[in-house]
């Protein structure tokens, strides 16, 4: 990091200029109807609604590369471990589930943590790697034994329509911290493991539980129906068809010249933007506060010299697992916030290239260690990947026009959708090279 | 006790596959762990460029099947691999070219590095996709078994059967033929031995005269080959899919780690610990148990995790390794 750092400042106005050119983009998007825009407000703020949960993503991310130096390729996982909460949380209960199964799943996760726990101190008292073998086989057995009837009920209850635990039905507003809360544990116990090793071995690390985070969203049923998916997610904001029906609404919409359909869906899209706002704004604040005070200067420190910052007597790697956590959590707070914006728990869609690697993409593209740079490349790559797809073809469409109809013409035309992912890794390659700080630089 | 039905089901459901699996697992890790002895970084575009190997020798195999060449048994993607090679070996040295030497001579973090090998991981990735598409595609030919079932059975007399697919036997002997040539090179060659005094010391490797970009390119086209031949063969073996590709790294990056990072002997000892963990872990022992056990009627298929669970192995193995020896079994560059 500190080779990229360049010492010349940057212009002021640099980041108030990016931020209105991208305003623009989205007033043309939704006003302007041609080859490029769709000329319709609905699309315009879907994708700054979508761009604003990838703002949050970035700044998490952003919190762990930019301050602290840390690779955390698992950001899927976390988003989907955040995206659970508002599941568990906020859907109704479902019928029978806990009577089914639910204190002895309960016990059989005390058992596995449990487990877990007395063979950590096991082996710190003892030293004997074979006695905490033997706990950690006698706690499998006790966990699978509780597990497994346990899950069967659960999952055989009423299994067309729910077959899983069921939520507690509290506030969705709510989700959005235990979201928060569950991506911060996870983060907890890989950090603890990966982090004082080599910088790489997190990245392999969060890789993985990446991966096993999603998996077992796929897999078990009884958590979160799996692939069978979960709609219905409980909504923050009014429902389009309840606004429809309101005369008041009717009346409001006409006033300004909209249909009723589509006015209600840019009210419902105005409302959750108006959240989402608030919430990025909240975590900028904060983190912007955390970067100005002590603490702030004190990881910027290790960051920039880690040996000069241990020799000063900082716990590098205690101050490295807190800014992972406390990034996670962020991510975490915005997989509740798109699971809740989607209102679909859709585990097949977690891919990591689109949740984990562009979201990078984003990071480095806007600034490393700069909140604001990673908002900014968060909305703006999020824009251009959506509208590459409508981009892309057009533009092979032209490139190709003066070929003759055959094979080779028909292969690039259906291979256009594909273009972006070397697009984005060109970009992220790019910026990395010629403008390592990116878009809006640290100060 | 039916202790050859037993052994049999055994050898069939578990020792094969994990052994055809584990070899094409050392291969990758062997690329990943020369790649980091060398260039010093974990290459995430691994992955991928197997992928973009294994698509380019599809293409080719394609290609030859049309014009009705065959290798008789044998696959003919076997004939097309050395394009495949070449093609990603150019491929390899242009990114190295583009965007690994810049940060090489800034002498940048290796974090960095990783971070440049996530973006070309993005290209290679969208080149796959550009090339063959993301849907599933099957390219072997050739004989199917070596032993099938039914003639196991026959042959035997026992009530238990015993498959070999020749693609399994192939990976098996093209995994030997590789390793051994890989060590000889290194051991032997003059420019093997460049490789490994520069990957033990670079500053005294430069004192003595030895060409670092000479190094490196040798190092990029050795891992070329292996990247391709692994992915080939893990083609041949399951199917070609792209994304598999990308989830085959965790698996490849924990067989290295655990062999220790930079030790080849280590990626290959690696490579077959992951598999057959992975293999071991996740294959319902009842039946074995019912040969071994007639008497015994357990609840379950005696399965410790389910098959969709399998890249949970490869972690929990990765984690135990960095708590306990994070150098590797085989001590690996530590640090």
């Amino acid at each position: 990091m500190s080779s990229n750092r360049q010492a010349a400042a940057a212009n002021p106005w640099r980041a108030p200029v990016l931020f209105a050119v991208l305003a623009i983009l989205f007033v043309l998007e939704g006003t302007v109807r041609n080859g490029m825009f769709s000329g319709s407000w609905n699309t315009s703020l879907a994708i700054l609604n979508m761009g604003l949960i990838s703002a949050i993503t970035a700044l998490g991310v952003n919190m762990q590369w930019g301050y602290a130096g840390l690779f955390n390729t698992g950001v899927v996982g976390f988003l989907a471990i955040g995206g659970l909460a508002p599941v568990l949380v906020s859907l109704p209960p479902v019928e029978g589930a806990w009577a089914a199964g639910g204190p002895r799943l309960i016990g059989a996760l005390l058992a596995g943590l449990g487990t877990l726990a007395l063979a950590k101190i096991v082996y710190t008292r003892t030293g004997r790697i074979g006695a905490m073998a033997l706990v950690l086989l006698a706690g499998f057995v006790a966990y699978r034994w509780l597990f497994d009837p346990a899950v069967l009920a659960i999952e055989a209850n009423d299994s067309a329509r729910t077959g899983n635990i069921g939520g507690l039905g509290l506030p969705i507003l709510l989700s959005w911290l235990v979201g928060g809360a569950f991506a911060a544990a996870a983060a907890w116990g890989v950090g603890k493991v990966a982090l004082g090793l080599r910088s790489d071995y997190l990245a392999i690390a969060t890789l993985g539980i990446g991966e096993i985070i999603v998996a077992v969203l796929r897999n078990e049923d009884w958590l979160a129906r799996g692939v069978k998916n979960i709609a219905a997610i409980p909504r923050p904001v009014p429902y389009e068809t309840d606004l429809q029906q309101n005369p008041a609404f009717v009346d409001f919409a006409a006033r300004w010249g909209f249909g009723t359909a589509e006015a209600s869906g840019i009210w419902v899209k105005l409302c959750y933007m108006s959240l989402f706002l608030a919430v990025l704004l909240g975590i900028i604040l904060l983190a912007e506060l955390a970067l100005k005070s002590p603490w702030g200067r004190m990881m910027r420190a290790i960051r920039d010299n880690e040996t000069a910052a241990e020799a000063m007597g900082k716990d590098v790697t205690a101050r490295h697992l807190q800014v992972f956590v406390l990034g996670s959590a962020v991510i975490g707070i915005a997989g509740a916030m798109m699971i809740t914006l989607d209102g679909l728990m859709a585990p097949t869609s977690f891919n990591p290239l689109r949740y984990t690697f562009l979201i990078w993409v984003m990071v480095i593209v806007g600034g490393s260690g700069n909140n604001w740079g990673s908002v900014l490349g968060a909305v703006l790559i999020w824009f251009l990947w959506i509208k590459a797809e409508v981009w892309g073809p057009n533009l092979i469409g032209v490139l190709v026009g003066p070929l003759p109809d055959g094979d080779i013409k028909a292969h690039l035309l259906g291979s256009a959708p594909h273009m972006r992912f070397i697009a984005m890794g060109l970009v992220l390659l790019l910026v990395l090279r010629f403008a390592p700080r990116g878009l809006v630089p640290e100060k | 006790m039916d202790i050859l039905n037993a052994l049999v089901a055994f050898l069939n459901f578990v020792f094969i596959p994990a052994a055809a699996y584990g070899a094409q697992l050392a291969l990758g890790a062997l690329g990943v762990t020369l790649i980091y002895a060398i260039l010093r970084f974990s290459n995430f575009a691994h992955g991928d460029t197997m992928a973009f190997g294994t698509a380019i020798t599809i293409l080719v195999t394609w290609g030859l099947q049309s014009l009705g060449v065959s290798l008789g048994p044998l696959p003919t993607a076997l004939l097309a691999l050395p394009v495949g090679i070449a093609a990603t070996a150019l491929l390899v040295l242009a990114t190295d070219r583009a965007v690994y030497r810049f940060y090489r001579a800034q002498k940048a973090a290796p974090i960095i590095f990783v971070m440049a090998s996530v973006g070309v991981m993005f290209v290679m990735n969208g080149l796959t996709r550009l090339l063959i598409g993301v849907d599933e595609q099957r390219f072997d030919d050739g004989a199917r078994f070596i032993i099938a079932v039914r003639d196991f059975r026959e042959w035997s007399g026992l009530a238990e059967g015993l498959a070999l697919r020749s693609t399994q036997a192939l990976t098996l002997v093209v995994t030997v033929i590789v390793c051994a040539a890989l060590f000889w090179f290194l051991n032997r060659t003059k420019s093997g031995k460049a490789m490994r005094a520069y990957s033990d010391n670079e500053d005294l490797a430069l004192l003595s005269g030895i060409d670092p970009e000479r190094v490196v390119r040798l190092t990029w086209i050795i891992a070329a080959a292996l990247m391709t031949v692994a992915g080939v063969l893990y083609g041949l073996d399951k199917s070609f899919r792209p994304f598999n590709y990308f989830q085959i790294l965790l698996p490849i990056f924990a067989a290295a780690i655990v062999g220790g990072l930079g030790n080849p002997i280590g990626a290959i000892a690696g490579g077959f610990l992951v598999a057959f963990s992975e293999v071991a872990v996740t294959y319902p022992w009842v039946k074995v148990a019912g040969y071994l056990f007639p008497d015994w009627q357990p609840g379950g298929l005696l399965q410790l995790l389910g098959t969709e669970y399998k890249f949970a192995v490869s972690f929990v193995i990765l984690i135990v390794v960095l708590l306990f020896r994070p150098t590797g079994l085989f001590r690996g560059k530590s640090v």
